[in-house]
């Protein structure tokens, strides 16, 4: 194992505003279809940034244009302050991807692949210390052909991370991972950025999002519709508190900016009020209704009390 | 718990990535143990022209071939170019046509890996695989069938260029035809398909000189024919060459079709050779 140190890199507060990935007006069109429609975003290096949005709302063309295998039909792409179309051999050393396919022979085992492809790299992370940090140990000499979904995704990201990248790329890494290999990955990317590596990932997966991004951006339909850190998304839609009870029978409900007075209001009434929630709305309600899908969350005050 | 990796990645000025040369070795290696774990394709590159001389020697044993050859020794010369075409030619089409599908070029791709490197891997499993193949058939037709070999050195060194030749031929038009649209599973009939036709079109099975001639002159355009010609002038006596078309061996020629498609070949794969299946 090495011990080397890295320089200590400017941390969240510092200025970091250098980013590792630059896109402006990003089109991309099968046919006459936008796939991605304008889309603006900067991950600044040493972050995870999540890219959170609905299947068909443009994570993969997004994230395949910045590896540089698919051409954009108009914008402005830098990554790593390179444009991906031309970027050459030294520019994919310094990138990590673990994309949604599978490339590694069926008929090799775990660490025969590790092995093999450890041979791409200027240097490399130990097999070893690879198979480790994807929970892969009891799994090292069996063949790719006998291995689980999830275990096959698993392989994915130890190659990814392989050549020790700056800048990683992860297109839903953890599809088809039971839970304790979801949070097995959430270490491993977490100490990726500990370690200065900047992270870009698609998931839908809102806790995924939730647990390891520092900024998430929504898309739909082509678009950034909104970033923030994950406990600030849809800040305006959080404020909204639903209040409901029961009165006479029937379930009624206020949705309002300060529920504080609506329940001193109802509190001070005589006698009890059964059923009685405030909520406001979750992640997820935020979520759906910032990608335009129908949810349960208010959009605007609404009723009045009595 | 996890273990969390160490080792930060160094930021900025990494040294240059391995060379070309390097990784093509490594491709070399990586290449001949997938061959080998894949029992399928073994036993159909070693078994077929071991096969087939079998069944031919059996069926059309005491027959002649122009110039009075026996069958046999006009066969091997035949079928040791068509093994030659099924370790190349198909063998690379087939290969790279379904590594492409199930996402083994894109990672290629993705890792930055020069296709150059890529085809030279491909390039020396198919030199040791048809080594290895001419290591059985040759010693089976001497000891079961009493074919002669290449009789001195210069036999045998033609011999050398010709299968040398040949297989980098087939190499490189595997390459290119692995490019052809459609799934891995329909490039593979094809492929199969065309390998067999041609064998009857250069002459393996059939004394070349008894084609009708439309087929003699389709079949001077591939380069199975000439591989076919160049192994009977290793394994057949001077005299034979008189049965030719040309009424020699054409050995210049034979060395020149060979290389002229071994240079067009390359030329194609580099410009029609994609890591993907076509771009959306």
């Amino acid at each position: 194992m090495t011990t080397t140190q890295a320089a200590p890199r400017p941390g969240a507060t510092a200025t970091q505003r250098e980013t590792a990935v630059r896109v402006r007006g990003l089109v991309k069109r099968y046919g006459n279809r936008a796939v991605v429609d304008g889309l603006d975003l900067d991950v600044f290096r040493g972050e995870v940034f999540a890219l959170l949005g609905p299947n068909g709302a443009g994570k993969t063309t997004t994230i395949e244009i910045l590896e540089g295998v698919r051409k954009p039909d108009g914008g402005e792409v830098r990554v790593l302050g390179v444009d991906p179309a031309r970027g050459g051999r030294a520019w994919r050393a310094r990138l990590g991807v673990v994309s949604q396919g599978e490339g590694a022979p069926q008929e090799l085992s775990v660490r025969e692949v590790l092995d093999h492809f450890a041979g791409y790299h200027v240097t490399s992370r130990p097999t070893e210390e690879l198979i480790a940090a994807v929970g892969l140990e009891e799994k090292a000499g069996t063949r790719i052909a006998r291995l689980s979904g999830g275990q096959r995704r698993r392989l994915e990201v130890a190659l990814g991370v392989q050549g020790r990248p700056e800048l990683v790329f992860l297109d839903e890494p953890t599809t088809g991972m039971d839970p304790v290999a979801r949070r097995q990955f959430w270490e491993l990317i977490r100490g990726l950025r500990a370690d200065g590596a900047t992270v870009l990932l698609t998931t839908h997966y809102l806790d995924e999002a939730a647990e390891l991004a520092d900024r998430v951006g929504v898309i739909a339909d082509g678009r950034l519709v909104e970033v923030a850190p994950p406990d600030q998304l849809g800040a305006d839609l959080r404020r909204l508190a639903r209040v409901r009870w029961t009165e006479d029978g029937a379930v009624r409900e206020v949705r309002t900016e300060s529920p504080a007075a609506v329940l001193r209001d109802l509190l001070s009434g005589p006698g009890d009020v059964p059923g009685l929630t405030v909520t406001r709305p979750s992640l997820e309600d935020v979520y759906l209704s910032l990608v335009g899908a129908p949810s349960t969350v208010p959009t605007a005050p609404e009723g009045d009390l009595r | 718990m996890t273990a969390v990796l160490p080792s930060p990645p160094a930021v900025r000025d990494r040294p240059a990535p391995p060379s070309a040369a390097r990784i093509a070795l490594r491709r070399v290696g990586l290449e001949l143990k997938l061959f080998f774990r894949e029992r399928q394709q073994v036993v159909f590159s070693f078994a077929y022209p071991v096969i087939m001389l079998v069944i031919f020697a059996a069926v059309l044993g005491g027959d002649e071939r122009p110039g009075d050859v026996p069958f046999t020794h006009y066969f091997l010369a035949g079928i040791a170019a068509t093994g030659i075409m099924l370790t190349s030619f198909q063998a690379i089409g087939t290969s790279i046509a379904t590594e492409r599908e199930n996402g083994q070029l894109e990672r290629l791709q993705l890792l930055g890996t020069p296709p150059v490197a890529y085809f030279a891997g491909k390039a020396g499993q198919v030199l040791v695989t048809t080594a290895a193949q001419l290591a059985l058939l040759l010693p089976l037709a001497h000891y079961a069938y009493d074919v002669p070999m290449p009789p001195d050195v210069q036999h045998w060194l033609t011999f050398a260029w010709v299968a040398v030749l040949g297989a980098l031929a087939g190499t490189v038009l595997g390459v290119a035809v692995s490019a052809l649209r459609g799934s891995a599973a329909s490039v593979t009939t094809g492929i199969s398909a065309f390998a067999i036709v041609l064998q009857f079109f250069s002459g393996v099975f059939f004394g070349f000189t008894e084609l009708p001639s439309w087929m003699q002159q389709t079949a001077a355009l591939f380069p199975l024919k000439w591989l076919t010609q160049g192994m009977r002038s290793a394994f057949l006596p001077e005299e034979a060459a008189a049965f030719e078309v040309a009424g020699s061996w054409e050995h210049g020629r034979t060395a020149l079709v060979l290389a002229a498609w071994v240079i067009i070949g390359a030329v194609v794969c580099v410009r029609t050779f994609r890591w993907r299946r076509a771009d959306g």
